[in-house]
């Protein structure tokens, strides 16, 4: 496929702050979406259609770039779990709040994932990005080998080597701390799924009731019918600006800090898989010095040099493991503040304009008698 | 004298219950009621369709004269049990004069050979007494009765009880009985003081055959405890009230005997007469020297018929139902009367001429006691008296009446709830439950504190204790008095096994206090709604639970427990009524209420499960708020950007707040809806009882219609096979169903119209309610969004200043 680039070049043609994921097509049980870009050099605009096979591909061929010295120490931004039209409850559980709704909040994930990945130095240079974003046809579908980076392996060997006491000191802390944070994160978000999840919950049972109490309307002349009438329609009113009150403020939740947990949680898993495949390098390392200090003389020389490749390997990783922890611990601290800020000005406009909505109605209520 | 023998109550269903129940008096009672009979049958000699058209002319021109006849006709037929258990505290008061009035009542009970000697000492008495001209007495008394009246009702009307007024009252009372007694007062007192001998004695040889264990000692305590207030309370006022009772009680007497007397029947019956008669007299008697001969039949026939009727579907006891309902009944009449009653009398004073509206409202400003007394019933019964005078006075025929009945009824009642509605001065709040023993035997107490400005408490606010099966206890004994005549009961919350076995386990979770919470709320609205209701209010039962420091303990409850018991039982039953009682209905008002109300009902079952599936959502999100406060307090305790870290354990204490927030909103919604509608699911329930009550004494009027038609058959077919001793008996019969129907069918559009006033005054209530509730509760609502406002406003600038 890369033999069909059109444009091989080092540096993306779109604008990597204007890459959108602006739809979701459902066709028959597959999601397809559609990916408007930027284009950097004009005004015009990139329209590709992708679905979840081709992000995997690409991230496949990010991972697999053994060109690039210390790619193993990039934090690769993690890719969403795949999403599935009536997926199951195991799925939805593990898409999280990525499952929410009619795949919003989805999209927005997978935007995410493409601004990363075209702001991130190393990773916007390969070419499989620029196919991805520019090329009208699909990036192939075929299966990609899975190599070490596969979740698979990576779990059965995650408990061999995770504990491993490090060389370097403020590796050493890094992963403690990333792994405290990463379980912290995660359960963050998951807490925070449920509130949301119930104020759903609460929206829609405010709309029955308040369709319910429509029921109560009695008719007749009677006076006190009619007060009773009003007062039934006027609750169902209040429910209704309730509902919708109890409506944007999940919807808030989920843009705002649902959204920025869930990313958060994701890139610590992202930055703890960095940090095992360092730890795999240097597990390596180790075991390659031990063999060239106990090597018979006429593979001395050979041995030394698996013990030089790997060493070397070792410090790109770990200089590019630094320059990525450093960016990491920013762009994350950053990333939260503006969650943080959207989400609390968002629930402010919330509650204020549902405050305003209450009070006229007690107005109109009073007004009443 | 159709209309006279038609509302001759019937002997036989109350003396069959007494033939069971007294074997003692069996054979005189019997002998009585034929001679009655006779002695009717013999008075009444024209025929009856033209007594029809006498009575009323007869009647109306001379107050005085024409009553005389009337007690004839009457006497004969009164109810000997029930009126003998009402007159039963009448002559308790009678005889207080007399000193010895607990002694007296307690030998008595002890001793029935007094009571034997008694009765032969009256039946002398009142032989002496015939040869008193009637015309006399009666005028003079008549008179000063009147203009007397009137000054005490005013005095009531200012200020209740003052001992000025009370003493005045006795001087001109006093006089009162000096002037038709002629110095026969003496031994009239000492015949009453007999009277009252002998008629415990007959309550009680009905009260513990019917072995009814806790019935006598209740009933006679209400009658002491009353008692005893009147004496150190207002001496002066009970002695105005009695002696002017004796006068009346003079007046009846000499009429009975005198009328008697002529009829020339025997000793035996005579006796019965003096036993029976009087007594019934004294207490009926007093409208009846004042009103038209139509009010009296109806004050007998309404309270001696209706618990007929109860005595009927009551197995359990009817003489119980008699002793506990009557007492009140008397004591009202001694009772402060409240503004209500004085309302109504004086709409009656505009609607009938002067004598018998102040007769009736002597009624029930007879004595200027403050008790606490049963006024529901006695404003019906005067204002079922003020109605047949009203319509007397229009010379309307019988048939004629229910009409302006009604409408009068619904007049009456409306001024009066009126007056009434902007009056409740008077908070009851249910506080601090307790729980009191441990393991099953455990219960909760909870503190009743009553605020009030009604003069008709004897403080401003008082407290007492009182368990939940209490608050039952008071339901059931509203419901079983005032439920058949059509007034919505407020029910009170269910009991809850579960709810209470978690409470007595002793799990101080969070679920059993929101039950006792719930309950609390709810024991209070449901009190609250009870002194709302004007008529509920006046029950001597309602204040006592208010107001008494030891209550005896509510018995019946545990059958009344299982709520779903309760209501096994009652839908049962509301099904083969329904399946028996076809009700063509007439009103279509009624049928379209009642659609109403069922349609309601199921509105509100719906809006109550919703409701409820939002409280709990709204737990389920404080829940998950907290947790996520604690896991963000985590994350903020892991995190290495001190920025970020102080941000997120701000956050977490936000959290904590909202959470506070939700849990507010969840107690709203529960207290402000879920609470609220689940009341009214259950005083929907109440208002369904008062359309069965309505259909229920629908059904009698139809039956008693087909029994009667099934007599006037048999009459023909009599009179067909000429066989004039039975064609006698026949008549009889036929008098007597005649006098039932129309006894019902009045029955009938009494609690027609009191359903009706009843659920007008219901769905008000409701809007009422509801609209307030709901401005609560969106008051509520915006003070959390405006304290939500305050938490994000708090917070913004700590997220701010993360970066």
């Amino acid at each position: 496929m890369m033999e069909e680039v059109k444009e091989v070049t080092s540096t993306l043609s779109v604008d990597r702050h204007n890459i959108n994921v602006t739809e979701v097509l459902k066709d028959g049980d597959s999601l397809t979406f559609l990916i408007v870009s930027q284009k950097l050099s004009g005004t015009g605009e990139y329209h590709v259609a992708r679905a979840y096979d081709d992000f995997e591909w690409l991230q496949q061929h990010l991972f697999s770039q053994e060109d690039v010295p210390g790619i193993q120490g990039v934090i690769f931004p993690p890719l969403p779990a795949k999403a599935q039209v009536n997926a199951s409850a195991k799925v939805m559980k593990q898409l999280g709040f990525l499952g929410l709704g009619e795949w919003q909040p989805y999209c927005k994930a997978l935007e995410t994932f493409l601004r990363q990945i075209a702001a991130h130095s190393i990773l916007s240079k390969n070419k499989a990005v620029e196919i991805f974003l520019t090329s009208s046809d699909p990036p192939g579908r075929q299966r990609v080998r899975k190599n070490i980076f596969n979740r698979l392996s990576q779990a059965v060997e995650e408990k061999r080597k995770e504990g491993h006491k490090d060389v370097d000191q403020f590796f050493q802390t890094e992963r403690d701390h990333n792994l405290v944070l990463a379980g912290c994160a995660k359960t963050a978000a998951e807490r925070f799924l449920d509130v949301v999840q119930t104020e759903q919950k609460i929206a829609v049972a405010c709309g029955h009731f308040s369709a319910a109490l429509h029921l109560c309307v009695e008719p007749g002349e009677d006076s006190d019918k009619q007060a009773f009438s009003k007062a039934c329609v006027k609750l169902s009113e209040v429910f209704d600006s309730m509902k919708k009150n109890m409506t944007s403020v999940a919807e808030n939740n989920v843009s705002t800090l649902g959204l920025g947990l869930d990313l958060e949680s994701r890139y610590q898993e992202a930055e703890k898989e960095m940090l095992f495949r360092r730890t795999c390098k240097l597990v390596e390392l180790e075991s390659a010095r031990r063999n060239a200090e106990k090597a018979k003389p006429v593979k001395k020389a050979a041995m030394e040099e698996v013990k030089k490749a790997a060493e070397t390997e070792f410090d790109h990783i770990c200089g590019v493991a630094k320059q990525e922890i450093a960016r990491f611990q920013g762009a994350r601290v950053e990333m939260l503040q503006q969650a943080l800020v959207q989400w609390c000005e968002k629930q402010l406009l919330t509650a204020k304009e549902s405050a305003e909505q209450f009070n006229q109605h007690l107005q109109a209520l009073r007004g009443m008698a | 004298m159709a209309t006279s023998s038609e509302r001759s109550p019937p002997p036989f269903p109350d003396s069959e219950d007494q033939d069971v129940l007294d074997s003692e008096e069996v054979g005189g009672r019997d002998s009585d009621e034929d001679d009655g009979e006779d002695l009717f049958m013999s008075a009444s000699n024209p025929p009856m369709t033209e007594m029809d058209t006498t009575l009323p002319t007869a009647s109306q021109p001379t107050d005085v004269l024409m009553k005389p006849p009337s007690n004839i006709m009457d006497e004969p037929l009164i109810e000997p049990v029930s009126s003998q258990t009402e007159n039963k505290p009448v002559n308790e008061v009678v005889s207080e004069p007399s000193d010895d009035f607990v002694d007296l009542t307690n030998n008595v009970t002890d001793s029935p050979d007094e009571a034997v000697a008694a009765e032969s000492a009256i039946a002398d008495a009142a032989k002496d007494t015939t040869e008193i001209p009637l015309d006399e007495p009666s005028d003079e008394f008549e008179d000063i009765f009147g203009s007397e009246n009137e000054a005490l009702q005013e005095e009531v009307v200012v200020a209740n009880v003052t001992v000025e007024a009370a003493t005045d009252n006795s001087g001109v009372t006093s006089g009162v009985t000096d002037t038709p007694g002629d110095g026969k007062t003496g031994s009239d007192d000492e015949q009453e003081a007999k009277e009252t001998a002998t008629d415990p004695i007959v309550d009680l040889g009905d009260d513990l055959p019917a072995s009814v264990a806790q019935q006598p000692p209740p009933a006679r305590e209400k009658c002491f405890d009353p008692l005893v207030d009147l004496l150190s309370d207002a001496p002066p006022a009970a002695a105005a009230s009695i002696p002017s009772r004796a006068t009346v009680d003079l007046f009846e007497d000499e009429g009975t005997d005198l009328f008697t007397e002529p009829r020339q029947t025997k000793s035996a019956m005579q006796q019965q007469k003096s036993l029976f008669g009087e007594p019934d007299e004294d207490l009926f008697g007093e409208p009846l020297g004042a009103t038209s001969k139509k009010t009296i039949s109806k004050e007998q026939d309404k309270p001696v018929k209706t618990k007929a009727a109860s005595h009927v579907s009551n197995i359990g006891g009817p003489l119980q139902d008699n002793s506990r309902a009557e007492p009140p009944d008397i004591f009202t009449e001694e009772a402060v009367t409240t503004l209500p009653s004085i309302t109504s009398t004086s709409t009656v004073n505009s609607k009938t001429n002067g004598v018998q509206s102040e007769e009736e409202a002597d009624i029930f400003s007879k004595a200027t006691v403050e008790l606490s007394l049963d006024s529901p019933r006695g404003e019906r019964r005067k204002d079922v008296t003020a109605k047949p005078s009203a319509s007397a006075l229009s010379q309307s025929a019988a048939a004629s009446l229910a009409k302006p009945q009604s409408a009068a009824l619904e007049e009456l009642e409306e001024e009066e709830e009126e007056e009434q509605g902007d009056k409740f001065d008077i908070f009851v709040s249910v506080k601090d439950p307790e729980k009191i023993g441990d393991g099953m035997n455990a219960y909760m107490a909870y503190k009743l504190t009553t605020e009030t400005q009604l003069a008709m408490f004897r403080n401003k606010t008082f407290t007492v204790r009182r368990r939940f099966s209490d608050f039952l206890g008071l339901y059931e004994k509203l419901s079983e008095k005032h439920g058949p005549n059509g007034f919505i009961v407020p029910p009170p919350p269910e009991k809850s096994i579960l709810g209470m076995t978690k409470v007595k386990v002793g799990k101080e979770d969070s679920s059993s206090a929101d039950f006792v919470e719930r309950r609390r709320a709810a024991l209070e609205r449901y009190l609250q709604r009870v002194v709302n209701h004007p008529s509920l209010l006046q029950d001597p039962d309602v204040r006592e639970f208010l107001e008494r420091e030891e209550l005896p303990r509510a018995v019946s409850t545990q059958a009344l427990s299982g709520a779903g018991f309760l209501k096994m039982i009652n839908k049962a039953t509301d099904a083969v009524s329904k399946m028996t009682i076809k009700m063509n209905e007439s009103d279509v008002w009624f049928e379209e209420k009642l659609q109403e109300v069922e349609s309601a009902d199921q509105h509100f079952r719906k809006l109550h499960a919703l409701v409820e599936s939002l409280v709990i959502h709204r737990k389920e999100l404080s829940l998950n708020t907290a947790n996520f406060a604690k896991s963000t307090a985590m994350l903020g305790s892991a995190e290495d950007n001190t920025a970020l870290s102080r941000a997120l354990s701000q956050l977490a204490e936000v959290e904590d707040k909202m959470e506070q927030l939700h849990q507010e909103q969840a107690a709203n919604d529960t207290f402000n809806f879920a609470e609220l509608i689940a009341d009214y699911i259950r005083l929907l329930g109440a208002v369904r009882a008062t359309f069965d009550h309505r259909m229920k004494a629908w059904q009698r009027w139809q039956d008693a219609q087909g029994a009667l038609q099934k007599k006037r058959e048999t009459e023909a077919k009599l009179l067909w096979a000429n066989k004039p001793d039975k064609l006698q008996l026949a008549k009889e019969e036929i008098a007597e169903w005649e006098a039932k129907v129309t006894q019902y069918e009045r029955d009938f559009e009494r609690v027609s119209a009191t359903v009706r006033k009843e659920v007008l005054r219901f769905e008000k209530e409701k809007a009422k309610n509801f609209k307030r509730e709901i401005m609560n509760y969106l008051a509520c609502l915006l003070q959390s969004q405006q304290q939500l406002i305050k938490y994000w406003e708090a917070f913004l600038p700590e997220a701010k200043a993360i970066a």
